[in-house]
């Protein structure tokens, strides 16, 4: 299972990665991998405030539906739009090409409060 | 029992394959006094007794074979051609389950993709779904789905002009929710523009009006979608589907959602159901529709088939944070709508809905020249209409029925104070002769009434 | 497979003509559709052809053995639908006056009075057009129930392993969803209690529960609900084990919906329609939906006076064309028919249980109800799932039973009390051949079905490749 080193992660299975003070969004491998083929993605407007914790995208595959939580507290201001049409990349390449949403982080610190590539690893191995 | 094959000695035989000595054994966890507890219930029937018994409680109904009925007011006689009946009735399809095997029902699962391209053809909308209870459900489930996409719009916007039913109904499927009902003002009989203007607001999750209204009245649909769009609010349009064979689909006006009662397309009243209602959307809001939906593709071997699609929304899979909680549809019926489509056709489609045109406004033509009948409305009506009746509309369809004629249905029983209102249908199901003697009926009844009244001045 | 009926369409060809021609009409421009529908032209033989072909492709009750666990796919009688057929009941207007419609209202007030009878409950409506609408019925009632009190209760309690239309009916009703795990089972009266509380406003089971268990703690259970002024909701879509033998309004439940389409053998319909019917104890009655039958005298009528209604949930009366036919199963049967029933239900579901534990752990020891739950931990270990299992039993001519629910890789059987004992020995005989197979040619069963009309279909293509209507 591919978990990078240099992103962080949610316990509900959203890694981030930041860049200043944006941040981009998206699932793990080992979500994708238990969600099966995705074959829908709803993602969240753009200009939307939310809250860490908060639901703010749906993704589907044929068996089943996952809520996505945004893993820090901002402003979205991208969101990927490809994905539309090509869910599967999801799927194909969580890290890169299949990244929901990027965020404006409004408490970057928030971010250590985040577990690192270590910690993601133990909990997914229960 | 005629209905289970296995005798007591098959019983005792799987019992004691299972090592039970009695069936007491094998529901040891059901608490002995909650056991056998006694129901009163007549005794049980063969089937020649079944046939008399029941058959005797139908008896005491009137059919409409033995009645010339003018009831419209969201239930409606049309044609069932026999071919209809000969194909729903078979057992491969009436006793199938929902088709999530999807190998094993092939059969339903096409039926439903032609189902769904039927009414998308006749509503000029994108997606329909493989179909909802009925008319009623289809309007509350619309508003839900609008609720859903609309978050932060508290308010749906209904024409009071809509079937009483459906608005009724429309309110207790949202009485625990966060969302207000807003009856908009009538005029003349249909939706007032002006109205719906002035209570459009950023509040406004959804628009709904129904055409034919419940009146019988063409709603102005296409302002309403405007004003409904103009105000960033979703506009649903619940239409009579037999109608559009004749009418502007919901698609050529801008609707967000269609909806409607499909019993018209070739299924029977018994007296309200079981019915078809119909739910269709605009290709960009196929993620948000409720209710199941058939979708085509290929098998391993690249052969096309059908299964269901887009089950991630749905109540199995999502649970309390699914768009619906509805499980069930309407199948039987929906093969029944495929099936009068089929047979209809492009051309009879058209033929039928301008039939009924024409019928009704016969009939509206000859009523209104009866003494101290006259048109409610000045708009324009498919196949029913309000008509003003010179004596209490309740008393004419009682005196009515006397020559086997169910005259339609007096407004008083919807709205209180409308005495001397009628509502008026007629299919293609009148003929002249029947319209003829309608009007001759009528007119005795008025004049009596009329002589009665003028003795009574003389006395 | 069948061509689509809109490939098949020849202009010209027809099914119906109407007996008078109307002509134009004078209807305004602004309401006329600009160009007809699509719909397809064929003469009558060919939409029959085509729709006979198409029914052909189905599994049915009529043509196959179908044990889906909880949705009771027993046989439905042709009188059921021969006396729907009527013309008395299928062709009456909703509308007609009360007098001319006596027959139908006594047939309702009846079954209503019947209903009452087989689950202990005081009052009926028959308006739910279906379980799940009977459920929104339901959980609208404990709403408007807890209101009239002057209560605000947010919560409703359902077991994990629920259908999944109670926790979104409850919801929909403006419930916050709390979710009772039931290691064991069943549910353990200390583990509710702690659930338990003034802001909880019912609890929904099903009894028999999904695993085919009854709820042995339900006396217990309502005590501890009702001590804390929580309503009990019975979902019966398992009612077929305990007809005529148990009564969930003897165990304390305070509402109850049926769905007639199960225990009460209406057909199916490749998935609708169905029928809801809810039942109440007296001081839910009120709050039941209208209009209601009223008897004054020898005659029947319809009442809207009941002000604390929830009002509606469906236009009209319900669907009254399939509570014919539940009537019509009742009168068949009486209360030592209804007894029959659950009792050769029982049996069949744990001699198929028994049969099968060897090669198919049962997921309890104890005996089941109507339904046995069976694991596939042997299958799964040599690479089969329970989807391939399901999939390769239609090549035995069987219909899946109810999979992968309310446990991971099981299978949910209800044989129901109408098939013979020769039916669920073949039943076994194959799913035995499907276990030996899987542990010598896992491969094959993975691969199955291969005797059906269609081999396994691409379900993400249909969901990233949307073709929902011939365009």
């Amino acid at each position: 299972m591919n978990i990078p080193k240099d992103l962080r992660y949610a316990e509900t299975h959203e890694w981030i990665r930041a860049d200043g003070d944006t941040a981009t969004v998206g699932v793990t491998d080992h979500a994708q991998a238990e969600l099966t083929d995705v074959v829908f993605v709803e993602l969240p407007k753009i200009g939307t405030k939310v809250a860490a914790g908060a639901e703010c995208a749906v993704v589907e595959s044929v068996k089943a539906a996952s809520d996505i939580y945004a893993p820090v507290s901002g402003e979205i201001v991208e969101v990927n739009q490809r994905l539309e049409a090509e869910p599967g990349l999801v799927n194909n390449d969580p890290y890169g090409e299949g990244w929901f949403f990027k965020i404006k982080m409004l408490a970057p610190e928030e971010l250590r409060r985040l577990k690192t590539n270590e910690s993601y690893a133990q909990q997914i191995s229960k | 029992m005629d209905y289970i094959p296995s005798l007591d000695v098959d019983l005792k035989k799987m019992l004691a394959d299972v090592q039970a000595g009695s069936y007491e054994d094998l529901i040891a966890a059901v608490p002995r006094k909650l056991r056998n507890p006694k129901i009163d219930l007549p005794a049980p029937l063969t089937e020649m007794e079944l046939q008399r018994e029941i058959g005797r409680l139908a008896k005491e109904n009137t059919s409409l074979e033995d009645a010339i009925s003018f009831l419209g007011a969201g239930a409606y006689e049309h044609f069932i051609p026999s071919a209809i009946d000969a194909i729903a009735s078979r057992g491969e399809f009436a006793t199938a389950y929902t088709p999530y095997q999807a190998e094993a029902s092939q059969g339903t699962l096409q039926v439903i993709y032609e189902y769904q391209s039927m009414i998308c053809a006749l509503t000029g909308m994108d997606v329909s779904n493989a179909s909802l209870y009925d008319g009623s459900s289809a309007v509350a489930e619309a508003a839900l789905l609008a609720r859903g996409i609309q978050k932060g719009r508290s308010r749906i916007l209904v024409a009071s002009t809509m079937h009483p039913d459906y608005r009724k109904n429309l309110k207790t499927y949202l009485a625990g929710l966060e969302l207000e009902v807003i009856e908009l003002p009538a005029r003349e009989g249909s939706l007032d523009i002006a109205g719906l203007r002035s209570r459009l607001d950023a509040s406004a999750c959804a628009v709904m009006v129904q055409t034919p209204n419940f009146y019988g009245q063409l709603e102005p649909m296409e302002e309403a979608a405007k004003a409904a769009h103009a105000a960033g609010a979703l506009f649903v349009a619940c239409a009579n589907p037999i109608s559009l064979g004749l009418l502007k689909p919901p698609g050529e006006y801008g609707a967000d959602f269609a909806v409607g009662e499909a019993q018209p397309l070739g299924i029977p009243l018994s007296y309200g159901g079981p019915w078809l209602g119909y739910l269709t959307c605009r290709s960009e809001l196929v993620h948000k529709i409720s209710g199941r939906i058939v979708g085509r593709t290929v098998d391993e071997e690249g052969t096309p088939g059908f299964c269901l699609t887009l089950q991630a929304r749905e109540q199995h899979i999502r649970r309390e944070k699914a768009t619906s909680n509805i499980c069930t549809n309407q199948s039987l019926l929906a093969l029944r709508a495929c099936l009068y489509l089929s047979l209809v056709g492009k051309e009879g489609i058209a033929e039928v809905a301008k039939l009924n045109y024409a019928r009704a406004h016969q009939l509206a033509k000859s009523l209104s020249g009866c003494p101290g009948f006259s048109l409610k409305y000045p708009g324009v009506f498919f196949n029913e209409f309000v008509v003003t009746t010179p004596i209490p509309s309740a008393d004419l369809c009682r005196e009515a029925l006397e020559h086997g004629i169910i005259a339609g249905l007096p407004l008083l029983c919807v709205e209180p104070g409308r005495t001397h209102e009628l509502l008026v249908c007629a299919t293609e199901m009148k003929t002249r002769q029947q319209l003829e003697r309608f009007i001759e009926v009528v007119r005795n009844i008025t004049q009596d009434a009329a002589k009665l009244a003028l003795s009574g001045q003389r006395k | 497979m069948e061509e689509i009926i809109f490939d098949q369409s020849v202009p010209g060809h027809r099914a119906v003509s109407f007996p008078v021609d109307a002509g134009d009409v004078d209807l305004p421009a602004e309401h006329r559709r600009t160009s007809p529908p699509s719909l397809p032209e064929l003469s009558e033989l060919e939409v029959v052809r085509h729709f006979t072909r198409l029914s052909q492709l189905n599994f049915s009750i009529d043509t196959h053995f179908y044990p889906l666990g909880s949705c009771t796919m027993k046989y439905n009688p042709k009188v059921n639908d021969r006396m729907a057929g009527l013309p008395g009941f299928s062709q009456i207007h909703p509308l007609q006056p009360a007098e001319q419609v006596q027959g139908i209202l006594r047939l309702m007030s009846d079954l209503e009075r019947c209903l009452c009878q087989i689950c202990g409950m005081e009052a009926f409506s028959l308006q739910p057009a279906a379980g799940a609408q009977g459920e929104l019925t339901g959980m609208l009632m404990v709403r408007a129930y807890h209101e009239s009190r002057g209560e605000k209760r947010t919560k409703v309690i359902v077991p994990a392993s629920a259908h999944g239309t109670n926790p979104s009916s409850a919801k929909l009703a403006g419930y916050d969803i709390v979710t009772l795990q039931s290691p064991s089972g069943i549910v353990e009266a200390a583990e509710l209690k702690k659930l338990l509380g003034s802001d909880v406003a019912a609890i929904m089971l099903t009894n028999p529960n999904t695993l085919g268990l009854f709820e042995k703690n339900i006396e217990e259970i309502a005590r501890l609900a009702h001590e804390q002024g929580v309503l009990l909701y019975y979902d019966g879509a398992n009612m077929n084990a305990l007809l005529g033998m148990a009564r969930p309004g003897d165990m304390g439940f305070d509402i109850v919906h049926l769905n007639l389409h199960k225990s009460f053998s209406t057909p199916h319909g490749g998935g609708g329609p169905g029928a809801g019917p809810v039942g109440v104890k007296k001081r839910l009655e009120p709050f039941l939906p209208s209009p209601r039958i009223v008897k004054s005298g020898a005659r029947f009528d319809w009442s809207w006076d009941f002000p604390q209604s929830i009002g509606k949930v469906r236009s009209f009366y319900g669907n009254v064309g399939i509570l014919v036919r539940a009537y019509t199963y009742i009168r068949a049967h009486g209360m030592e028919g209804l007894r029959r029933i659950s009792q050769a239900a029982t049996v069949h579901a744990n001699y198929i249980k028994e049969k099968l534990k060897d090669d198919y752990r049962p997921y309890s020891p104890e005996p089941c109800m109507h339904e046995c739950v069976l694991l596939c931990e042997e299958q799964e270990k040599m690479g089969v799932s329970v989807r391939d299992i399901a999939k390769r039993l239609l090549d035995f001519g069987f219909h899946s039973p109810t999979i992968a629910w309310p446990v991971h890789g099981c299978l949910m059987i209800e044989p129901t009390e109408t098939e013979s004992r020769k039916t669920l020995d073949q039943f076994i005989s194959a799913m035995k051949q499907i276990a030996r197979e899987s542990r010598e040619n896992a491969d094959f069963v993975r691969h199955a079905p291969y005797r059906m009309p269609i081999r396994r279909l691409d379900e993400v293509r249909a969901a990233r490749e949307l073709d929902v209507r011939k365009k």
